[in-house]
């Protein structure tokens, strides 16, 4: 029962930054119907950034958390600018051909600055875990909890209550209409994507100190936001954060009690069998797109 | 006339092993046509139905398996006690059986799987091939996981006193030369048929193909079953190539490599893939000359992808035969005016 519990407590450490990687992913698909491959790089992007400075420049640990966020937000404005700009009215499958040239591109770039060492970033917490009871945990993955947990209502915030957020929803629902309401939907699809681009390097710069930083870190990250999202259905947020704490869970207790070799398969095997039964995903509204 | 330039151009070929000596350069013309193979059956699905499987390379890795798994005989527990086992069976056995599993393969997961379009299909492809990655680094007892299938034997044809070997490359180039035209042909007349008219239908329209009457499901089966059996036997070809199979095979970088030669031949033609296959058989080669990291390779070969898009969404085929219809010159001799003239957007 013990064992149990502590599968849950890990379950939901992991779910956190599972969602984050998922909200982010899922909204870019929502509103901008592009499959970003480059999504698993943006999150090694914030771990090889939180690894740069901390490391190399030796800024505070928790001020290089929101600097790293920047950095990916700006990249994530970037890559639209450059990239998906010109490819407005493309269809699905030619942007995401363009999406994998640049995800090719981008690890390769890392593999060649970096090499393929693995790094690792030291925190400042103590090595001593928190004991509540039977259960333990890191200092570390408690404070990565605490801030996913705070910049996916932040993150919800910003798409609920502010106008910005009223504006992507509206392009959600109907970018014709939105932008005969006058929303300027070329701003509104570079906000998008620098948006999810941060969460990713958010995601990847709390999650660099626990694990190591290396430059197929994004491969394994992207795997698993596409899962998320695909069980939470495409375009979903809510469904995303559900869908991120469900694939920890589903990990956690695969690995534990079946076998942790296929721990990373779990998750497609979970939205292979959804898929069978729920096209459209498990939370899904909306009639599926593509 | 564009049937004669084809022949020429296959007999231009054969010829190579009369007066290429390079064992190098012929172990690249070797690997580079089992990769046209495996585009042309990616050509298939993405060109003629119109679905992006991104996890195409599943299908090439299960033929190298079972081809290697067959020849190699195995023995595995299924239960505590009971085992299954198989004795080595002839290498050209395997091939068929290789054959046999992909298209199998590609039954169900069409069956299962075109329930979902577009971004669904593509993610569920993705997942499907990383799956069976999973599985051939874990189950150690058939696969011998990450240490890999070695010494998986050469191809040979024909009883002991007349056998025909493979194992020399001139010979299996030939081979290879020789399965790439079959596969050519069996496309070709499958795209020209009732069944091909039927999936091009339901690419450009599938509510309007559904509403005349078209099964779109059987199409797609269909399809994908061809596709995965062709993609099946490139993989059984590499692993008696190669002679040695690791679980690295299933790598989704390879599906790119594919979904890369399709999408710069043409996609939707049928020269289109041994265009785009041996233009990018030849890229890294040329780069590899120039003395490029393997890291800056793959840079140029995303760059390049993204330019190809871009400037030439519709691939190198299409471009050149609009140039020569559009100047009505005669058809010059290469292999890209060498296509039939097929049914383009």
């Amino acid at each position: 029962m013990d064992e149990f519990l502590q599968h849950v407590l890990n379950a939901i450490i992991l779910g956190g930054t599972y969602a984050l990687l998922g909200i982010g992913l899922t909204l870019i698909f929502g509103i901008m119907r592009v499959v970003n491959f480059t999504h698993g790089e943006l999150y090694a992007f914030g771990a090889y950034c939180m690894y740069a400075l901390v490391m190399l420049l030796g800024v505070n640990f928790f001020l290089a958390l929101p600097l790293a966020m920047v950095l990916g937000t700006a990249l994530g404005a970037i890559i639209e600018l450059l990239l998906l700009n010109r490819l407005r009215g493309a269809d699905i499958d030619t942007t995401m051909l363009v999406m994998i040239g640049a995800w090719i591109v981008m690890q390769n770039s890392e593999q060649l600055i970096w090499s393929g060492v693995a790094l690792s970033i030291n925190s400042p917490f103590p090595a001593d875990p928190l004991v509540i009871g039977p259960l333990s945990v890191s200092w570390t993955r408690v404070y990565v909890f605490v801030i996913a947990f705070l910049l996916i209502c932040a993150a919800y915030y910003l798409i609920n209550r502010t106008t910005l957020g009223k504006a992507m929803r509206a392009t959600f629902q109907d970018r014709d209409t939105a932008a005969l309401m006058g929303v300027r939907i070329d701003h509104i699809y570079t906000a998008t994507f620098a948006l999810g681009s941060g969460l990713a390097a958010a995601a990847g710069a709390l999650l660099g100190p626990v694990f190591v930083v290396n430059p197929t870190m994004g491969d394994l990250a992207a795997s698993k936001a596409f899962a998320i999202v695909i069980l939470g259905g495409l375009g979903n947020i809510k469904g995303a954060t559900l869908g991120g704490f469900i694939l920890a869970f589903v990990e956690e207790i695969g690995a534990g009690y079946v076998s942790s070799g296929y721990r990373d398969a779990m998750g497609f095997l979970l939205i292979i069998l959804i898929l069978l039964v729920r096209p459209t995903g498990l939370f899904a509204q909306k009639e599926r797109v593509g | 006339m564009s049937r004669y330039l084809g022949w020429l151009f296959v007999a231009v070929l054969a010829s190579v092993p009369l007066w290429l000596t390079d064992f190098y350069l012929l172990h690249i013309l070797i690997t580079t046509g089992i990769f046209v193979i495996a585009a042309m059956s990616l050509n298939l699905l993405l060109g003629y139905t119109g679905q992006l499987s991104l996890g195409h390379v599943a299908f090439f890795g299960i033929g190298a398996y079972t081809s290697a798994l067959v020849s190699l005989g195995f023995d595995v527990h299924v239960l505590p006690e009971v085992t299954v086992g198989l004795a080595p069976k002839p290498a050209w056995f395997g091939v068929l059986c290789a054959i046999a599993t992909s298209a199998l393969t590609g039954y169900a997961i069409g069956k299962l799987s075109f329930r979902l379009r577009g971004a669904y299909f593509v993610i569920v492809s993705i997942g499907f091939a990383e799956v069976m990655r999973l599985v051939a680094v874990n189950w150690v007892e058939l696969t011998q996981g990450p240490m890999a299938l070695n010494n998986i034997p050469a191809l040979t044809i024909g009883p002991a006193a007349f056998e025909i070997s493979f194992l020399r490359k001139p010979a299996f180039y030939l081979l290879v030369l020789a399965v790439g035209v079959i596969c050519y042909i069996v496309i070709a007349r499958l795209v020209n048929s009732r069944a091909g008219r039927a999936m091009i239908a339901l690419r450009e329209n599938e509510v309007l193909a559904r509403s005349l009457g078209i099964d779109v499901t059987r199409y797609l089966v269909l399809a994908t079953m061809v596709s995965a059996g062709i993609a099946g036997l490139a993989g059984a070809l590499y692993a008696h190539y190669i002679r040695i199979v690791d679980p690295d095979i299933f790598l989704f970088i390879y599906t790119v490599t594919m979904v890369i030669m399709v999408i710069t031949g043409g996609k939707g033609t049928l020269a289109g893939p041994v265009v785009g296959g041996m233009t990018f058989g030849a890229v890294p080669e040329v780069l590899r000359a120039m003395e490029i990291q393997p890291e800056a390779q793959w840079i140029i070969y995303g760059v390049l992808m993204i330019l190809i898009v871009y400037f030439l969404p519709r691939g190198i085929v299409p471009a050149v035969q609009a140039y020569f219809s559009g100047a009505k010159h005669e058809p010059a001799n290469t292999a890209a005016s060498a296509a039939p003239k097929v049914l383009q957007k």
